[in-house]
């Protein structure tokens, strides 16, 4: 089974790297872009078939390792 | 005093950390791997050292900070037991749960190599007791990921429990602005835990043990923590 893993950091904090994005964009003349804010995406193969148990196991796998809750939020997609 | 120093794949500052310690303690520490399972018997100090342990992939300290030997350095610093984290040490002991926050990429997203002067906040803990509260030293920063940052009520219990151990500030002192090397909330350098036997701190005194290399301001840390124990 195939998972996708969205973190990305929570609203309010400062995101440097996504700002000097935005900035890059403005300046090679991308117009109307308001904001960028700069994430990450984990692509898991899981071994079961169950799609609430590749859930838990990811939910898991997020509070332990691929995100930093004082930060950053996740989304599992199965 | 009997100190460890482990070493992360990917640490590099290890051998200036045995050497500070060394020259401080007159005995030189304990090198363990991150894949050991121990500290050896009788450690009073664990020091996590700087470098960029895993490539710094993920985030800053995540992988090292879930390494095995991290179990017994969190068992080591809940029986009371000291804990010293510099630069990559710092964002591993904010990454395992034993220092609260995150160190985060420098706000100017540069990174930043140079001298730097800090404000000891007190020295009535174990690793600061040979400064003088409120003592302005110069030592040194090398670091892109040192923008230390908590929610506000975790800000809001670090100042008022006293748990800011040093500040960035300029050689009178003065805070903020462009004494601030990274962005840090509060232009906060180093932490305690709770019982202030843990430290993690951004800036290098363990490069500032030896008048050749441009000072000793770093040298009282270790004379504390070679008289801790």
């Amino acid at each position: 089974m195939k998972a996708r893993v969205l973190v990305t950091l929570k609203s309010g904090i400062l995101d440097p790297q996504g700002k000097a994005i935005e900035g890059a964009l403005k300046s090679l003349g991308v117009e109307g872009v308001a904001s960028v804010r700069q994430g990450k995406v984990f692509d898991v193969e899981l071994a079961g078939a169950d799609a609430n148990a590749a859930k838990a196991q990811l939910q898991t796998a997020c509070e332990k390792l691929l995100a930093n809750t004082v930060i950053e939020n996740y989304q599992i997609d199965v | 005093m009997k100190a460890a120093v482990v070493v992360f794949p990917g640490s590099n500052r290890e051998g200036d950390m045995a050497r500070a310690l060394t020259l401080a303690t007159g005995r030189q520490p304990a090198m363990l791997w991150h894949a050991d399972h121990e500290l050896p018997a009788g450690t009073d100090l664990v020091v996590l050292p700087g470098g960029f342990s895993y490539g710094d992939y993920l985030r800053c300290g995540a992988i090292a900070g879930r390494a095995a030997i991290m179990d017994a350095v969190r068992a080591h610093a809940a029986r009371g037991g000291l804990v010293l984290g510099v630069c990559n040490g710092f964002q591993i002991l904010c990454e395992s749960g034993l220092l609260p926050g995150v160190l985060m990429r420098n706000a100017n997203l540069r990174f930043v190599c140079r001298m730097q002067h800090l404000r000891v906040e007190r020295n009535d803990a174990a690793f600061t007791r040979h400064y003088a509260r409120g003592q302005i030293i110069e030592v040194c920063i090398a670091h892109g990921e040192g923008n230390y940052e908590a929610d506000d009520a975790t800000i809001e219990r670090l100042e008022g429990e006293g748990l800011v151990a040093f500040r960035y500030c300029d050689s009178a002192g003065n805070v903020g602005g462009d004494a601030n090397p990274n962005g840090s909330r509060n232009d906060i350098a180093g932490i305690y835990s709770d019982g202030r036997n843990v430290l993690g701190l951004m800036p290098h005194p363990e490069n500032l043990i030896d008048p050749l290399v441009g000072g000793t301001d770093g040298r009282a840390l270790f004379e504390s923590l070679a008289s801790a124990a």
